[in-house]
């Protein structure tokens, strides 16, 4: 096997999308994306079984999408990368049981690894290496995640986490309740428009001092999402009319001020001047933008791949598949199975 | 000679050729540990058969009824080995399997092959003998029938925990040698819409 710059194909099958990337050592040079978004826009959030037949009616097309864009041959792979967690248990099943095959068929080696550490592998990919130790930020409609990489194929730390709805599921509930489609990020965004991000204070969950010593880096967005009804519902009780954009822009300050501040004040206790953002609440602006003013003010470097690595994607689990075959780890034994809440200190199973 | 993958019931897997027979098979009744097992499975039947991927001309999959979370293991791994050998998926509904075993050990008449199918349901298939090409002759369609109201059978009932990728196999080779193909559909047979209800939606505030 190529150990320099190995040829490896990912799978990633964790929630409603099904994506295959190919790199090249740190090279990108494919990353096909089959997304189930629509039919899961129809009951306003992802039904897993609905994901995982998605799943398996685009593995085969959008593998052979992924080995045309990068113009090569499945004979020539050093390896396989699959995500085995975390994620949705019947969607990861899909994945695993492919990659698996896949990598016997071909009688090459398989590596089971890790999807919220893949988010992180997704900075690897370029020119510019990711640099350790890092604070890392992941945010998503399934995971809302605090990290802290000292090196990203051995030593990886959760510092923190949501302990009830992922950020993106708050903004899904809330575009639900204010009467938005599904998915709610970019609905919320445009709801937002011309709004007054001071107009109503809603709650900052797990910032209060008392919380701060049990939960400092951890996250709630279900008393937003109450706060927010409430909000709405007083509003039409005295008959009044709700303004959607205020209501819109302060809810998603909210969400973005307690992300922001938590993971800035990680890298500060820490001492790590480095923050890298992930997933797929990254497409928010308004999470870009006072993420780099706040990171600029505290002298924190911030990194935030491009748009297409950072929602779910295979290039980020082929990403760092490469990097433990280049860091000498060997491949996983074929017992691996999916499991749905893998702890993020697995980094390969 | 093809390798036959079947996860509709638990993880069985086999490497079956029209002459030489099933060559190798390995399977357990465990109906949750389909993703843990397939890898080794495959491995273990291929290095007993003393096959190389490149030798096979193809992949039998089982494509149910059966519980979809494990159901859907196999046909991952079924059509993902296929693609990796450039050969094609040869599709076959579970309980075939489960029948032609039966008429091979020489049972003879009406059959009908009843699985678990959750939530208090029996998937159901009925049969009436093999063909002259020696494929099991399906009267009814797999169905879902309540699990304490399954039609009475014409002949004989069959209750079965386990399906044989071999015979799945020794179905798939019947089928390819006298060019029957396709004996399944290409999907998966769920036999039951995703347990889901669209979302009502709320009055939009504008
Ligand atoms: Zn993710």
């Amino acid at each position: 096997m190529n150990r320099d710059a190995p040829l490896v194909l990912g799978i990633e099958t964790s929630c409603d999308e099904t994506g295959i990337g190919i790199v090249r050592g740190t090279e990108l040079l494919a990353n096909a994306i089959a997304s189930s978004m629509d039919e899961h826009a129809r009951y306003g959030g992802v039904v897993p079984e609905v994901a995982a037949r998605a799943h398996l009616e685009a593995l085969g097309p959008t593998i052979r999408a992924a080995l045309d864009e990068a113009s090569v041959d499945l004979a020539d792979l050093d390896a396989i990368a699959v995500t085995n967690g975390p994620g949705l248990a019947g969607a990861l099943m899909v994945g695993v049981g492919a990659g698996k095959a896949l990598a016997l068929s071909l009688e090459k080696p398989v590596y089971a690894v890790n999807h919220l550490v893949g988010h992180v592998g997704a900075d690897l990919i370029g020119d510019r290496p990711l640099e350790t130790p890092s604070v890392a930020l992941l945010v998503s409609g399934g995971h809302t995640s605090l990290l802290l990489v000292r090196d990203l194929d051995s030593d990886v730390e959760l510092l923190g986490e949501t302990i009830d709805d992922a950020a993106g599921e708050a903004f899904d509930k809330v575009a639900r309740l204010l009467g938005l489609p599904y998915p709610g990020g970019p609905e919320i965004d445009r709801a937002a428009v011309g709004g007054d991000p001071d107009a109503i204070r809603f709650p900052r969950g797990l910032t209060r001092p008392k919380d701060l010593d049990r939960h400092r880096y951890d996250f709630s967005f279900s008393g937003l999402k109450t706060a927010v009804a409430r909000w709405v519902e007083q509003r039409e009780a005295a008959g009044e009319p709700v303004p959607l954009a205020d209501v819109a822009a302060s809810f998603r300050e909210a969400v973005v001020d307690v992300l922001v501040s938590k993971a800035i004040a990680a890298c500060t206790d820490l001492g790590v001047p480095r923050l890298l953002l992930g997933g797929g609440v990254v497409a928010n602006r308004r999470l870009r933008e006072v993420a780099e003013a706040r990171a600029d003010a505290a002298g924190i470097a911030l990194r935030i791949p491009p748009l297409s690595l950072c929602t779910d994607n295979g290039a980020m689990i082929a990403a760092l598949g490469a990097r433990l075959i280049m860091a000498g780890h060997e491949p996983s034994t074929l017992e691996f199975g999916a499991d749905s809440t893998l702890p993020v200190t697995d980094i390969q199973s | 000679m093809l390798l036959a993958i079947d996860t509709s019931t638990g993880t069985s897997v086999a490497v079956v050729d029209l002459d030489g027979g099933i060559l190798a098979e390995t399977g357990t009744n465990d109906t949750m540990r389909h993703a843990e097992l397939i890898g080794d499975g495959i491995r273990d039947v291929l290095g007993r058969a003393g096959v190389r991927p490149a030798d096979l001309s193809g992949v039998a999959a089982g494509m149910g009824p059966g519980p979809f979370t494990g159901l859907r293991v196999g046909i991952a791994a079924a059509r993902a080995f296929a693609l990796g050998i450039g050969r094609p998926v040869v599709p076959v509904v579970s309980h075939d399997a489960i029948a032609h075993a039966w008429y091979a050990a020489g049972g003879t008449g009406a059959l009908q092959v009843v699985t678990d199918a959750r939530r208090r349901e029996s998937a159901v298939t009925d049969y009436d003998g093999l063909d002259a090409d020696g494929l099991p002759v399906r009267f009814a369609a797999p169905r879902l029938e309540p699990r304490d109201a399954v039609p009475a059978p014409r002949g004989i009932r069959l209750d079965a925990d386990t399906v044989s990728a071999g015979s799945l196999g020794t179905v798939a080779e019947l089928a390819v040698a006298a060019g029957r193909l396709p004996i399944a559909g290409d999907d998966a047979l769920y036999l039951r819409a995703p347990d889901v209800t669209p979302s009502a939606g709320k009055r939009v505030l504008r």
